[in-house]
């Protein structure tokens, strides 16, 4: 399998591609959330490249999971933090990964109890197969298919580089 | 494993029950004070309330009157979306243990996933935990003079938030400590948490009689027991569990025990103040004292609303956690 991309060709990629669509759509004046650990480093990188006006939100969708009564409340859960209002405004909301979907579910549930925002844009570092949900990014640096066993993990926040991880979970 | 985290914990060392801190480790109330940060956050939004209890049924039993932790109790629930039923139980009912079991089995058939219990009697909660089935998780709003859990995890929360940790911190207890299930509760958790000392300060009518087997240093004075503390949290008088003359009078008390502007000041100059209400001012407390800058009182109760939210969710989380083990 070919070696995986490095994150500073995809943040590049993505910041052009985003700007693109910004414009078609003529969407001013966004707001970025990233969805914690890893989207919150991927939309740091992009809100920077981007020079958005308002300061980064951050969701930690542990409360909006759909597997607490399987999973129970996990440890290290982080406060969420918006530092704006998302009425009526075009939200950008940032993962590093996308795969079954579930996880930008509850950041859709969790987003909308902040406020009615006037749209989301879906942006992801990487897309990989195995939906469960029809949910599709607007921007995704790559779609990469993996080994069976194999995941792929994002490290960071300095010098953000993606590993490939085989075995259990 | 004491018998308390062992009825209290899961196979996986997760809060199944929240009855007493006897027991608990310091990580586990650090996963609690932490978990509570987040719940603060939930304060913040537009909507306040998450999913995670939804279609789970929490009934509060208050066998006690309470205005303030009930309320607590039930907007938490609600924040967690649950149902919440209030059960208003007179304590002519609750004097003998047989119809305490009788109303139990009531209550279990009406298929509630957790009880909020509030009883005059000590030991109350950990009776109900040990007598209704497995599914039910109980905690503990407070009975009679043992534990308080929930009181003092807000307590913990409000020092970690306001004085950025636990290490080195000096702190005195003033008060009526020996009617107190709070004054029991906090000092565990402090010690658990690990400040630097923890001192109860009270006339020796007011205090336990194995009060320094709890790890805590002892004073009768007020102006020894405060110099340089940094925390000092007062209690109220609980003149409904006197059974006999333990004081000269309130004005008495409130002369040697009060806190008072100038009794403060024998604290450190950024001391902060406590207390777990409802206050009597003029009696251990002083208005301008309880109204002024250096008191949290009104952020414990802002707070409590998270705390207990943390542990709502969490013990329905261990709960949940040994249905599907056993199913």
């Amino acid at each position: 399998m070919s070696p995986l991309p490095s994150v500073d060709t995809l943040l590049d990629k993505m910041t052009c591609d985003l700007q693109q669509l910004l414009s078609d759509r003529g969407l001013e004046n966004p707001v970025m959330v990233g969805i914690h650990t890893g989207g919150v480093w991927i939309a740091q990188a992009l809100h920077q490249r981007l020079h958005i006006q308002s300061p980064l939100g951050e969701l930690d969708i542990a409360f909006y999971r759909d597997d607490y009564d399987q999973r129970g409340l996990q440890p290290q859960v982080k406060p969420s933090s918006l530092p704006f209002s998302t009425e009526n405004r075009h939200v950008i909301l940032v993962d590093d990964v996308i795969m079954s979907g579930r996880t930008v579910r509850a950041a859709f549930n969790e987003l909308f109890d902040y406020g009615r925002p006037a749209s989301i844009i879906l942006v992801t570092l990487l897309s990989l197969p195995g939906r469960e949900l029809p949910i599709q990014p607007d921007i995704t640096g790559q779609q990469l298919t993996l080994e069976h066993g194999e995941r792929v993990k994002l490290l960071g926040p300095e010098k953000l580089a993606l590993k490939l991880v085989t075995g259990a979970a | 494993m004491t018998a308390d985290s062992q009825l209290q914990l899961n196979s996986k060392g997760q809060l199944r029950h929240f009855l007493s801190l006897n027991g608990l480790n310091r990580a586990l109330l650090t996963e609690i004070l932490d978990t509570t940060d987040s719940f603060v956050s939930v304060g913040e939004q537009a909507v306040k309330k998450v999913p995670l209890l939804r279609g789970k049924v929490v009934a509060n039993l208050f066998f006690e009157a309470s205005t303030r932790t009930r309320t607590t109790f039930e907007l938490a629930a609600k924040r967690l979306s649950a149902d919440v039923l209030n059960i208003n139980i007179s304590t002519s009912a609750t004097s003998k243990g047989e119809s305490l079991k009788d109303m139990l089995q009531n209550l279990e058939a009406m298929a509630c996933d957790m009880f909020v219990v509030r009883h005059a009697q000590s030991g109350a909660a950990h009776f109900i935990a040990q007598q209704v089935c497995p599914d039910v998780a109980i905690i503990n709003a407070g009975d009679g003079r043992h534990a308080h859990p929930t009181q003092a995890m807000l307590d913990m929360y409000t020092i970690r938030r306001h004085k950025g940790g636990f290490a080195g911190l000096v702190v005195a207890i003033v008060g009526d400590i020996l009617h107190s299930r709070v004054a029991r509760s906090e000092i565990q958790a402090l010690t658990t948490l690990g400040v630097a000392e923890v001192r109860v300060v009270a006339p020796k009518t007011l205090l336990p009689t194995d009060i320094e087997g709890l790890g805590v240093s002892v004073f009768h004075s007020l102006k020894e027991g405060l110099r340089d503390a940094d925390v000092v949290m007062t209690l109220r008088l609980q003149k409904e569990r006197m059974h006999s003359a333990l004081l000269p009078s309130e004005h008495e008390f409130y002369k040697r025990y009060g806190l008072s502007r100038d009794s403060l000041g024998f604290a450190k100059p950024d001391a902060v103040v406590m207390h777990p209400g409802p206050i009597n001012r003029g009696v251990e407390i002083e208005s301008e004292v309880a109204d002024g800058v250096q008191s949290l009182i009104l952020k414990q109760v802002n707070y409590g609303i998270a705390v207990r939210m943390a542990v709502l969710s969490m013990t329905m989380s261990g709960q949940m956690a040994t249905r599907i083990k056993s199913s």
